[in-house]
């Protein structure tokens, strides 16, 4: 399974989310398939993109929050699913592409190469809801009950350790981030 | 437990005045009266970390949202919450008010406090984040207040160090 195959199979159902991304693949993958107002690249600070996540839900109950994450990014904030686990805002979807790698750095192997379970770590913190999917029809059916449920959801989904040929686009970080909060104050 | 609350209400008063609505703090000795009171406070989120650095990310949700934040730790906490605050605030212009308990200082009890002491404000400097002293009462309103502002206005981190002399009242013998 690949990740931009992951991201094409529920691109439609983004339109109105606040989505939050990690660096490297997962970001230009997303915007590689078209940048929307409502995406934002955390190009950098690994880990919090979760915590992000968790404030802007908490702060606008009324909207979904998705968030991107990646397991080498994860694995920087554990701590973190237990945060999320104890406020479990309904409108918070939690994605992790777990590629057992650091990719975009090299492709150097994280712990869940060696059997750390993301999904298994984040029933374990509390959270609600917590799947692993190994294939996009697998993943799009996950992500659709989980945005249907309205219930904190971690869905782990197992991909590839592949990227896209190019990283940096000509969307200035300062933009993405000015431009979405535009979008989030709505 | 020698912890002023007096003077950690006068601090969450000043903190609601100038609109914040969500706190997020890691709890130490010092702050346990603010927390408390964020908790009891119907109007304003508590989101209890498990790590300071979380707090730079809850709050950068919050300020997306447009909803004022503020962050309780310990300078230990500040320490731990660096990369947060360079690669996530700094580099994406993003207001912080860090209300950082500043243990470790003349007056320290605490062994494992005093290397943080050290290194708070130094650090601080080095990462170019503008900071004041809360330790006098009368200033507790203004300063807060005029931070709050600061941290919109420039859009990035600014920090009030809560002194000893606020915070503690040592038991009379």
């Amino acid at each position: 399974m690949l990740r931009i195959d992951c991201l094409r199979a529920i691109y439609n159902d983004l339109p109105d989310a606040l989505v939050v991304t990690i660096m490297g693949a997962t970001a230009a993958e997303l915007q590689s398939l078209g940048h929307r107002e409502n995406f934002f690249y955390l190009q950098h600070a690994m880990g919090l993109a979760s915590s992000l996540g968790l404030g802007l839900a908490l702060c606008k109950p009324d909207r979904q929050v998705i968030v991107f994450d990646g397991d080498g990014s994860i694995l920087m904030n554990l701590g973190g699913l237990t945060t999320l686990a104890r406020y479990a805002p309904k409108n918070l979807v939690h994605v992790v592409f777990d590629n057992e790698s650091l990719l975009s750095v090299g492709g150097f192997p994280t712990a869940t190469s060696t059997g750390s379970d993301i999904a298994g770590i984040a029933r374990a913190a509390g959270i609600p809801r917590s799947v692993s999917v190994n294939t996009v029809d697998e993943f799009a059916q996950a992500f659709r009950d989980a945005l249907a449920v309205r219930e904190l959801t971690t869905i782990v989904a197992k991909v590839e350790a592949k990227g896209p040929a190019v990283y940096v686009t000509d969307l200035a970080l300062l933009e993405n981030r000015f431009q979405f909060s535009r979008f989030a104050r709505r | 437990m020698p912890v002023s609350e007096n003077n950690s209400r006068l601090v969450y008063a000043a903190l609601k005045n100038c609109g914040v609505r969500l706190v997020s703090a890691l709890p130490e000795t010092w702050l346990v009266h603010l927390i408390r009171m964020a908790d009891d406070d119907p109007e304003m989120i508590l989101v209890r970390l498990a790590k300071e650095e979380e707090g730079v990310g809850i709050s950068a949700g919050a300020h997306f949202a447009g909803v004022k934040s503020a962050m309780l730790m310990q300078n230990h906490g500040f320490l731990a919450s660096i990369n947060g605050i360079v690669s996530m605030a700094h580099l994406y212009k993003i207001p912080l008010l860090m209300l950082i308990s500043y243990r470790g200082t003349h007056g320290e009890r605490d062994p494992w406090q005093t290397q943080g002491g050290n290194v708070t404000e130094r650090t601080l400097q080095a990462l170019g984040i503008p900071y004041e002293f809360l330790d006098d009462t009368a200033a507790v309103e203004k300063k807060i207040r005029q931070a709050q502002t600061l941290a919109e206005s420039s859009l990035q981190p600014v920090a009030l160090l809560l002194m000893r002399d606020l915070m503690w009242e040592e038991p009379s013998a």
